[in-house]
């Protein structure tokens, strides 16, 4: 990543692409635009994702749904702790596009890398506990019983925060997917390398193709288009921290098929905080059956 | 337009074949001549030209036109094994309102069932104007004597079908014994009385576009209002070269004796896009004469469901899901 000292050897201007169903397509727009890092210079170009895109990426969240929520929870887990393995085994890569992205010294960018890997972790252990901790068996007055079981909601947009461009976007994305959700993200529009380097290392890390499906560019070409679509089942509004304006809007667009909304904060939180299970549980649904003792 | 030079009669005779081509169904040799005096398809070309037709880009208000004409184009078919009447009173009141949200959603042109089911689509769709097709001559494998094959054909048109889709014999076909097949769909014809006829070629098992262009041309001599792609049983179904070959053979037809046959690709067209890349198709190939679900129709069932989700997008701005229409 540091320029070539030789040069006679020409720079690859590497134009990254969206991706989507476990592919790497171009955006159906055709259009990109240049990412710099914190000084302005040039890093690498990036897509434009179109609403067209965001359909294709509900679409392909959609197909995955089945597969990924039918899995033990063991199993995501396990798929989950795979992908902390993958991302640390890219650790170098990480480092430097945080670094350079969000103009943070070394160590800052390595301690944001290292917690991500450990957020994933965290969440990986949650995959087979969240049922006990909001799930249970409740007392009722009766020969019955009577089971309350969390539920993935199914689709989930993820408009990812602007400033924390790994660790912000870990600790987003994780949680939707533990349950057993499928998700598609919308990256930080500054600084999307570290969320097209995740792309890289979902698609190599057993995650089902479609389960997490990543777009960059800007909010304003995707999330309403998010927000209102019908077949999307809740919708993260993180990324829209610090602009009531467009979270309000994109809240009263959600409320047409009653989507689960988590809301925008005031500001971006402190991510190097314990999450708690906030994040998870918003986009699980209870359900709760009677059956009855006996024969 | 190669055809016109080999059929050297341009004149026609509405309801009759011209002499040219009178005389070319006369025999088996006299028809194998014939058929096979046809110019080859061009593999290549028809593909490539197929597939460049389906780059054009269709938007807004062009978009809603087609939408609504590929709804009113639709044949809503169901055809399995675990068909029931409930099913059928289900899909046929699907096809007189398809979005039950939306008054001004056009009705689909016809319910395609087993002959068996013929009485019951027939009796909920009523005076509505959406037709009963039924499948009929031994569907889809189109293996038995001629005289079962026409008995299932009566039965259908006995409890009220107002359109016969017949399989061709492959085997027949295949083996070259050409007069037999048109010999059969001339009957099939005469079977039907007053619904109209469409012949099913099962493309998918035909190898050859030289050979699509042979059945298209042997089945429009033998009177058939529609020649049709596929059973849907059958993988490939419809294609876009297939289609392409067909709807240059309907042209080609109308050309040489002034009679229009209508066109049906069945099985595999599951989205909008499709269907307005076949759209576009008919209207540079065939013309706009075609675009009318009189001469053209899409055999399908997943289809409507993304044609509906289309048009509630356009005209609510949102993207709609599968949660909102019927599962069938």
């Amino acid at each position: 990543m540091t320029p070539p000292t030789d040069s006679a050897r020409i720079d690859v201007r590497k134009t990254y692409k969206l991706y989507i169903g476990g592919a790497f397509p171009r955006s159906e727009s055709g259009r990109s635009y240049t990412v710099d890092d914190a000084k302005g210079r040039f890093l690498a170009n990036a897509s434009y994702a179109s609403r067209k895109d965001a359909r294709d990426a509900v679409v392909a969240a959609r197909k995955a749904f089945g597969g990924w929520s039918g899995k033990t929870a063991y199993n995501r887990g396990q798929v989950l702790y795979r992908v902390a393995e993958v991302l640390e085994g890219r650790r170098a890569q990480f480092v430097d596009e945080v670094q350079r992205g969000e103009g943070v010294s070394k160590r800052q960018a390595e301690a944001a890398v290292d917690l991500s890997v450990d957020r994933l972790v965290w969440y990986a252990g949650w995959a087979d506990k969240i049922t006990q901790v909001v799930g249970g068996a409740n007392p009722v007055a009766g020969p019955y019983f009577n089971l309350s079981v969390p539920e993935p909601s199914g689709v989930i947009a993820a408009l990812a925060p602007q400033d924390s461009s790994l660790l912000g976007l870990v600790s987003v994305v994780a949680p939707i997917v533990v349950t057993g959700n499928t998700a598609v993200v919308t990256s930080s529009y500054l600084r999307p390398l570290p969320a097209v380097t995740l792309s890289e290392v979902l698609a190599t890390s057993d995650v089902p193709g479609g389960v997490v499906n990543i777009l960059t560019g800007r909010l304003a070409d995707t999330a309403p288009t998010l927000a209102s679509h019908m077949d999307v089942n809740g919708i993260d509004l993180t990324g829209t921290a610090g602009d009531p304006e467009h979270a309000t809007a994109l809240e009263q667009a959600a409320a047409e098929n009653l989507k689960r909304v988590l809301r925008a904060p005031a500001s971006e939180p402190d991510w190097t905080l314990e999450p708690g299970i906030e994040r998870m549980t918003r986009f699980l649904e209870t359900k709760t059956v009677w059956h009855p003792v006996g024969i | 337009m190669p055809v016109t030079t080999v059929v050297n009669s341009a004149s026609s005779s509405a309801g009759g074949l011209s002499p040219a081509l009178a005389e070319a169904t006369s025999s088996d040799s006299a028809l194998r001549r014939f058929l096979h005096g046809l110019p080859g398809v061009d593999q290549v070309g028809a593909e490539a030209r197929a597939a460049g037709l389906g780059t054009r880009s269709i938007k807004t208000t062009a978009k809603e036109f087609a939408i609504d004409l590929a709804i009113r184009m639709v044949d809503l078919t169901t055809l399995e094994g675990q068909d029931t009447p409930g099913k059928v009173r289900a899909l046929a009141s699907k096809a007189m309102r398809p979005d039950p949200a939306d008054q001004t959603c056009p009705q689909v042109a016809a319910v395609c069932v087993y002959p068996d089911m013929v009485a019951v689509a027939k009796e909920t769709l009523g005076a509505s104007g959406v037709h009963v097709a039924s499948v009929a001559t031994a569907f889809p494998s189109g293996r038995a004597a001629l005289d079962i094959k026409l008995a299932d054909t009566q039965d259908a048109v006995e409890a009220g079908a107002d359109e016969i889709d017949m399989v061709i014999d492959r085997g027949a076909f295949l083996s070259g014994r050409y007069l037999e097949v048109f010999e059969e769909i001339v009957a099939v014809r005469e079977a039907c009385g007053d619904a109209h006829l469409k012949v099913i070629f099962e493309t998918g098992e035909l190898q050859t576009y030289d050979n699509v262009r042979r059945a298209s041309w042997l089945a429009m001599m033998a009177g058939a209002h529609f020649i049709k792609t596929s059973t849907g049983k059958i993988q490939p179904a419809a294609t876009l070269p297939v289609t392409l070959v067909m709807l240059e053979a309907v042209r080609d037809f109308r050309d040489v004796t002034g009679q229009m046959v209508g066109v049906k690709p069945a099985g595999g067209i599951r989205t909008t896009k499709d269907a307005i890349k076949y759209l576009v198709m008919v209207n540079e190939v065939a013309g706009g004469d075609w675009l009318d679900p009189d001469w053209f129709r899409f055999g399908a069932s997943t289809l409507l469901n993304d044609l509906l989700m289309q048009r509630t997008k356009m005209r609510t701005g949102r993207y709609s899901g599968p949660d909102y229409f019927t599962l069938d």
